[in-house]
């Protein structure tokens, strides 16, 4: 039995699928980097990362999510109704102190309340974000009265606008967000039950595990990531309306994919994600850099999405 | 099988290797399999019968050695060029199409057509005859969903003999039967036998050589042991072959005197189903069998007493001290621990590392503010691998590729790790193989001389006769006889008690 070549061969396989969809964002960022001069330049790079920000946080908390094979459909309506909220707070002088803090609670008590729908409820995780989503919306509206919010003397508005030498804060809250869900996932227990609720959530209810406290956790989880969405949104344009972050569901959703989380659960990682909002990003910034159409980037971006899976899905076969 | 010594083996296997990631699987593996007999593949989980099989059917290439087919030789490399060679694998897994009819599925890959059109009325007659030949009691037409288990292993065979198959692989074809099922199974394949087909029958059960094999072989750790006939073909002979030692020490544990402490009481428990009004003690140190048909209630007692269920009443009382259940989690935290029987859907995190299959249950106790602790459990997980003995490449291994044996193992290094005082096993051999069983019940030995109450559950008879100090035996969610002499305890006793053939014997309820 030769066993050093063959444990080499395992180490590099090893290494090779810890990489995941990385190898796949490299050549993509080649490919522009040729196709477009301006592509590469740093101002262009930090306006990649700032206008993937708000995606990445939202799709971290999908994450968290998808790992215990649910699905939050919600994110985009909460995104607007925190917006708003945000926005009416910040008009309201006696509740200046709070701008920041009462959006991300409504975020929060939005996501607990997904969770408690289906952990004690115990109502389908997909009707309870269905019905969330669709009367966030509306609600959205409402609170806006069907019109846009405006606040030129916002008082987060560095939030969105400001920056840390080159780097918009935008860009540095969404990375913080990665590290965060990445420390809970990898280095707290709390980390290890999410991934051992979604990979069997019977056999975790009998180790002990409190499964309905993981399924509140994960989608309070979701809910204030999208209020902190919510916020950095209204802090950019000094504004809301009910129309927000309409659809920013699907491409969180597209993001966690991408980064190779199983939307059955229980596998998967929030870096994978990180990569996966990135390729989206260079995607849209490259293409109508090349001045391709709205049109065909969804198509190209929808191409993709099934491209990237396909191929993860044949590397894992090989290392198999 | 003497004439087969004078004819040249149908199929011979020689020096056959093959390894996977870290596996070597199959380390020059010969064997020969001559026409008309039935050749039983012995080994336990990971020997390798099951890859030797594989390669043979076509699912697997080897990386060395060669396969001849009456002297030819052969390299399938897809089940279907295996099955037009004339070898048929029929195991579990591969089984049939359950969307469709008997016949579409015996023509299933090779349906008779004019220019691209059907031919039924062909392939209805055609799998008739054969299905007539089997003695089949469903017809071509009869959709495969409404058949079962053992009516679908008939349409597979079906489908062996309408390929002209020489030689027919069956991969645990009995471990999904009934026992009149298993009679009915092991007729047809005597007459498939006689009619000059070569069987190749892998199984773990031992008590089925005597009835079905004419020759058996045994692989071990990938390797080709040996094959025995005729008187050698003893059950002492083959285990030791197996495992590489004797059968002797298998229960590698000595019956203590009786003790009588009340360390744990079970009082009126009852679920108003399948558990009525239960209650038992049972002593420090003492493996307490629970027997019983399944259905009896057993497993539902002890998803009771563990809190994984809800009932109506009952008390569980623990060194004197009644303890509050309401739910896995109060359980464990008053040092119940309870290794279910379903280990992969209701115990392991397959895709999860080995490590933290071990540490699920005391990650928490380990870490700081929550943070995991990480040389803490490195090093709580080396010593359970080594106190356990489980064989994996490394902590990091997912559950998922470890052999059944070292799956349960992981699950009882889990449960140890709480240092419980009540330890339920339910069905803790259940697919495990010989070694395994042998290591596991050592284990337990070990573990009951610590003092902790084990409480064994088991369909199989033989074990819990040879392992628990004391029988208590259910039927219809209500303990009908508790056998405390060591002396009539024997599985006669068990299976008139648990059938109902002898009347309940409530003598032992104060």
């Amino acid at each position: 039995m030769s066993s050093t070549p063959s444990t080499l061969k395992q180490k590099h396989s090893a290494i090779w699928e810890s990489l995941g969809i990385l190898p796949i964002l490299v050549v993509i960022v080649i490919l522009f980097a040729f196709l477009n001069g301006n592509f590469l330049r740093p101002n262009n790079l930090m306006n990649v990362l700032r206008q993937a920000s708000i995606n990445i946080v939202l799709a971290a908390g999908m994450t968290l999510v998808i790992l215990i094979a649910g699905i939050d459909l919600s994110v985009g309506s909460i995104l607007a109704s925190t917006a708003v909220i945000g926005l009416m707070v910040s008009l309201n002088p006696s509740l200046q102190s709070f701008t920041i803090a009462i959006p991300l609670l409504a975020g929060l008590a939005f996501g607990v309340l997904n969770g408690v729908l289906i952990a004690y409820v115990k109502l389908p995780f997909f009707i309870v974000v269905l019905g969330t989503m669709t009367a966030l919306r509306g609600a959205s509206y409402l609170l806006a009265n069907g019109t846009t919010l405006i606040n030129n003397d916002l008082n987060f508005a560095w939030i969105g606008n400001s920056y840390v030498g080159p780097v918009p804060w935008l860009a540095i809250i969404a990375l913080a967000v990665i590290v965060i869900v990445w420390f809970i996932l990898k280095k707290t227990v709390l980390g290890v039950r999410i991934y051992a609720v979604g990979g069997n959530a019977q056999a975790a209810r009998l180790t002990g595990i409190n499964v309905k406290f993981i399924i509140v956790f994960v989608y309070g989880m979701s809910g204030l990531l999208s209020g902190l969405g919510g916020v950095m949104t209204a802090s950019r344009l000094y504004s809301a309306s009910g129309l927000l972050g309409n659809g920013y569901e699907l491409d969180a959703i597209a993001s966690v994919i991408l980064g190779g989380t199983s939307i059955s659960g229980g596998s998967g990682s929030v870096i994978g994600t990180l990569f996966g909002a990135l390729i989206i990003a260079i995607l849209n910034n490259g293409l109508t850099l090349m001045n391709v159409s709205y049109f065909w980037q969804l198509v190209v971006r929808g191409v993709v999405i099934v491209l990237a899976v396909l191929i993860e899905r044949f590397r894992h076969r090989k290392v198999d | 099988m003497t004439e087969t010594t004078t004819q040249a083996p149908i199929l011979t296997v020689r020096n056959l290797s093959k390894s996977f990631p870290g596996v070597q699987a199959l380390d020059g593996v010969s064997l020969d399999v001559y026409t008309g007999e039935v050749h039983v593949l012995m080994g336990e989980n990971g020997a390798g019968k099951s890859t030797l099989m594989k390669i043979l059917a076509g699912v697997y290439l080897a990386d060395g050695g060669e396969i001849t087919l009456e002297g030819e030789i052969i390299r399938p490399t897809t089940p279907l060029e295996a099955m037009d060679l004339g070898i048929t694998l029929i195991n579990q897994e591969l089984g049939v199409a359950t969307n469709l009819t008997v016949a579409e599925n015996v023509f299933m890959g090779s349906e008779p057509h004019k220019w691209g059109i059907i031919d039924r009325g062909y392939m209805a007659e055609k799998t008739q005859e054969v299905l007539e030949k089997l003695g089949a009691p469903f017809g071509p037409e009869t959709p495969t969903a409404t058949l079962k288990v053992a009516e679908q292993q008939q349409v597979d065979i079906a489908r062996a003999l309408m390929h002209h198959s020489r030689v027919l692989i069956m991969d645990e074809p009995t471990a999904a039967l009934s026992e009149r099922e298993i009679d009915k199974l092991f007729d047809q394949i005597k007459a498939l036998r006689e009619q000059g087909l070569a069987i190749v029958y892998i199984s773990h059960r031992l008590a089925e050589v005597s009835v079905i094999a004419d020759r058996v072989s045994v692989l071990r750790d990938g390797q080709y042991i040996g094959t025995v006939s005729g008187d050698d073909m003893d059950k002492n002979n083959i285990v030791s072959m197996m495992v590489g030692r004797s059968l002797k020490d298998f229960y590698g544990h000595e019956v203590s005197e009786t003790k009588t402490d009340r360390y744990l009481v079970v009082h009126d428990m009852d679920d108003g189903k399948r558990v009525k009004h239960v209650s038992f003690q049972a002593a420090a140190g003492e493996i307490l069998g629970i027997s019983g048909l399944v259905g009896s209630g057993r497993t539902e007692l002890a998803r009771l007493i563990f809190g994984a269920d809800r009932g109506n009443s009952g008390e569980v009382i623990v060194n004197g001290k009644s303890l509050t259940i309401r739910s896995p989690f109060d359980a464990i935290r008053q040092g119940i621990a309870y290794v279910p029987e379903e280990r992969k859907s209701q115990g392991l995190f397959l895709r999860m590392s080995s490590q933290e299959n071990i540490m699920m249950n005391v990650m928490q106790q380990n870490a700081r503010f929550g943070i995991l602790d990480r040389s803490n459990n490195d090093s709580m997980t080396l010593a359970a691998i080594e106190q356990l003995n489980i064989r994996l490449p490394n902590p990091k291994t997912p559950a998922v590729s470890l052999s059944g044996g070292n799956q349960q193992k992981l699950l009882l290094a889990r449960w140890l790790q709480i240092q419980p005082r009540v330890l339920i096993l339910d069905e803790p051999t259940r697919g495990v193989d010989v070694g395994a069983k042998s290591e596991i019940y050592r284990l337990i030995g070990e573990i009951v001389r610590k003092g902790v109450v084990v409480i064994f559950i088991s369909s199989e008879l033989p074990e819990v006769v040879g392992l628990a100090q004391r029988v208590l035996v259910m039927r219809d969610g209500r303990i009908v006889s508790d056998i405390t002499d060591k002396k009539k305890i024997n599985q006669e006793t068990i299976m008139a008690y648990a059938t109902g053939i002898r009347e309940p014997d409530y003598s032992f309820s104060e």
